[in-house]
């Protein structure tokens, strides 16, 4: 067994849709076996179309992928026995309940008929499902719904786990629950491929994360060694009077250069860190500069997706989200 | 690890016969309207017994057979819409995830519809036989019916499959309904073909394969054992399950794209 035969590796893939659009534009990444793997990027950017091809559900145009040691055009069926997957929609039958979507999904992975009864009632008290078991999905909440989309996800032990934004629409505390699972089963050796739109997930959650943004991965790196490669710290403040802003400016950028702030602040990178912050106090108090808010910033993903790309993470959800549909509704494509 | 097609096909009728069930709204038109129509034509339309040439004194004797074509067309309705649901949902892909054959998918769905098609015949039967109608092939001719009406509701279904596979909408199916139920009118429904005088609509019913559907069905009830009309009936259900099922293969290619 190669130490691929739990991992993901991935060359030169490629897939275009109708009218040209390149919704993956030639990505190389490899996941190593045991791994959580933050694949983030706004709406469109190609995340849901790489899990597509990933899962077998859409060909690639070019490229090669190997899942499992698997690869993914010519083993498509062995690679489906291998992993688990929850796609973006927590797609359940509302007219079932929780238990006949056990033993739908148990009896099409073909278990043995002994112990579908109880890798079923396992799975549901894992997710804290079993006193819903038969209740119809119907009445379930979104959390309810996205914690038996991972149970039916597990329920044939698979190597590696596909999970296509789980956490978006759920509140807080249904978001905890589901990172703390997704943390157990990467502590039993599943490899975890996880796609999201939110840095808050993939900065907790992913030992490593790439980010992908119009088809491309434009960075790749542990949450640590992405904020490092960008910049360091950067202080911001506002000026109690707004005519103060240019002397402001004019102090800020002797410690380190201008970078984007906020409506009606000032910014600066500090590359000697938060050492400089009490030395930026004593300059504006002797400068008689009076701040109404004075703030340090640590580096986010989201900074790193801005540097990369030029634009805010957060600010660029909307965009693509067409190409994103055709992706998740494998309509038929070019190949 | 993998499950014998047997068992897939068998979970998946389970499921599709279950969902069907489940949605009082999608059993309730598949038994009310064949069985409101029946009442408004049987009661409405008697006189026309007493035309010289009608083949029976019971206007709902030959009425009844319509039923079973009505509810075949509601059987395209549901499966289409279910599928399209399915592929809107994405439990289309849930399933496509599985080592599940492609094959399953559809065969598991279709036999989840033969199932319901031998229900909603066997009601209509009831219904037909409560309310004065009278089944000339006796027992052994109300299990044909059965076997019959559920043949027509796979066939029909299949077609409803074909189209949630080609257009991936609930509302492009049910779109579909009037245009089959025009093939209803344009038949040998409410009177027999002989005596259809009116030179173009003699052409189209004659042309049109759902009158010897209706009129196998019919044979049943005011005649008995009639072969001939058997066979064109059988003949005529087996052909669209063959262009259904033909359909279904182009458009599943299309729409199941999985490696």
């Amino acid at each position: 067994m190669s130490d691929l035969d739990n991992g993901i590796e991935v060359e030169g893939l490629l897939r275009v849709f109708k009218g040209g659009v390149r919704a993956v534009d030639g990505i190389d990444l490899r996941v190593a076996p045991g791994e959580i793997y933050g694949f983030l990027g706004p709406n469109g950017a190609g995340k849901s179309t790489t899990v597509l091809v990933l899962t077998t559900l859409l060909p690639p145009t070019s490229g090669s992928a190997r899942v499992a040691g698997l690869d993914v055009v010519h083993q498509g069926s062995q690679v489906r026995r291998a992993i688990g997957v929850s796609l973006q929609e927590s797609a359940l039958d509302p007219f079932l309940t929780g238990s006949e979507h056990m033993r739908l999904q148990s009896a099409l992975h073909g278990l043995p008929k002994g112990e579908r009864e109880a890798r079923g009632k396992e799975l549901l008290a894992r997710v804290g499902l079993t006193e819903a078991a038969e209740r119809k999905i119907g009445t379930y909440s979104g959390g309810m719904k996205r914690r038996l989309d991972l149970a039916l996800a597990l329920l044939h032990r698979p190597r590696l786990l596909f999970l296509d934004e789980p956490t978006t629409g759920l509140d807080p505390q249904s978001r905890a629950a589901l990172w703390d699972e997704v943390r157990r089963l990467a502590q039993e050796g599943v490899t975890v491929f996880l796609t999201t739109q939110y840095l808050e997930e993939a900065d907790v959650l992913a030992n490593r994360v790439g980010i992908i943004d119009h088809g491309k991965i434009v960075a790749e790196g542990t949450p640590a060694e992405l904020k490092a490669q960008i910049a360091s710290q950067t202080v911001e403040a506002v000026p109690r009077d707004p005519g103060d802003r240019e002397r402001l400016a004019t102090v800020l950028h002797r410690f380190g250069p201008e970078t984007a702030a906020s409506a009606g602040g000032v910014a600066a990178q500090l590359p000697e860190g938060a050492g400089d912050l009490a030395e930026i106090v004593r300059v504006l108090d002797s400068e008689g500069l009076k701040v109404a808010d004075l703030r340090l910033h640590s580096p986010t993903l989201d900074d790193v997706f801005l540097a990369k790309t030029g634009r805010s993470l957060e600010g660029a959800a909307d965009s693509g989200e067409e190409q994103d549909k055709d992706a998740t509704s494998a309509e038929p494509a070019v190949a | 690890m993998s499950a014998p097609i047997t068992a897939q096909i068998g979970a998946l009728a389970k499921r599709s016969t279950l969902k069907t069930l489940r949605q009082p709204f999608q059993m309730f038109p598949i038994v009310f309207f064949p069985v409101l129509l029946l009442a408004v034509n049987a009661s409405g339309l008697q006189s026309a017994t007493r035309l010289p040439g009608f083949p029976t004194h019971s206007y709902i004797s030959f009425a009844i057979a319509v039923a079973f074509i009505q509810g075949a067309m509601f059987s395209l309705i549901n499966t289409g819409t279910n599928l399209a649901e399915d592929i809107e949902s994405g439990f289309f892909n849930r399933l496509a995830l599985t080592p599940m054959r492609r094959l399953a998918l559809i065969v598991g769905l279709l036999v989840g519809v033969a199932a319901l098609g031998a229900l909603q015949s066997a009601i209509y039967i009831l219904v037909g036989l409560i309310f004065g109608a009278h089944l000339d092939a006796g027992v052994a001719g109300a299990l044909v019916v059965i076997v019959l009406g559920s043949l027509a509701a796979t066939a029909f279904g299949a077609i409803g499959c074909a189209a949630a596979l080609r257009t991936g909408s609930g509302e492009a199916v049910q779109g579909m309904f009037p245009l089959f139920f025009v093939f209803i009118f344009l038949s040998s429904s409410n009177l027999p073909r002989n005596l259809l005088k009116t030179g173009w609509f003699h052409a189209i019913a004659n042309w049109n394969p759902i009158s010897y559907l209706i009129e196998a069905f019919r044979s049943l009830f005011i005649v008995g054992w009639d072969a001939a009309a058997l066979e064109r009936g059988f003949a005529v259900a087996i052909g669209l399950l063959m262009v259904g099922l033909g359909l279904v293969v182009l458009t599943l290619r299309g729409r199941l794209q999985r490696t």
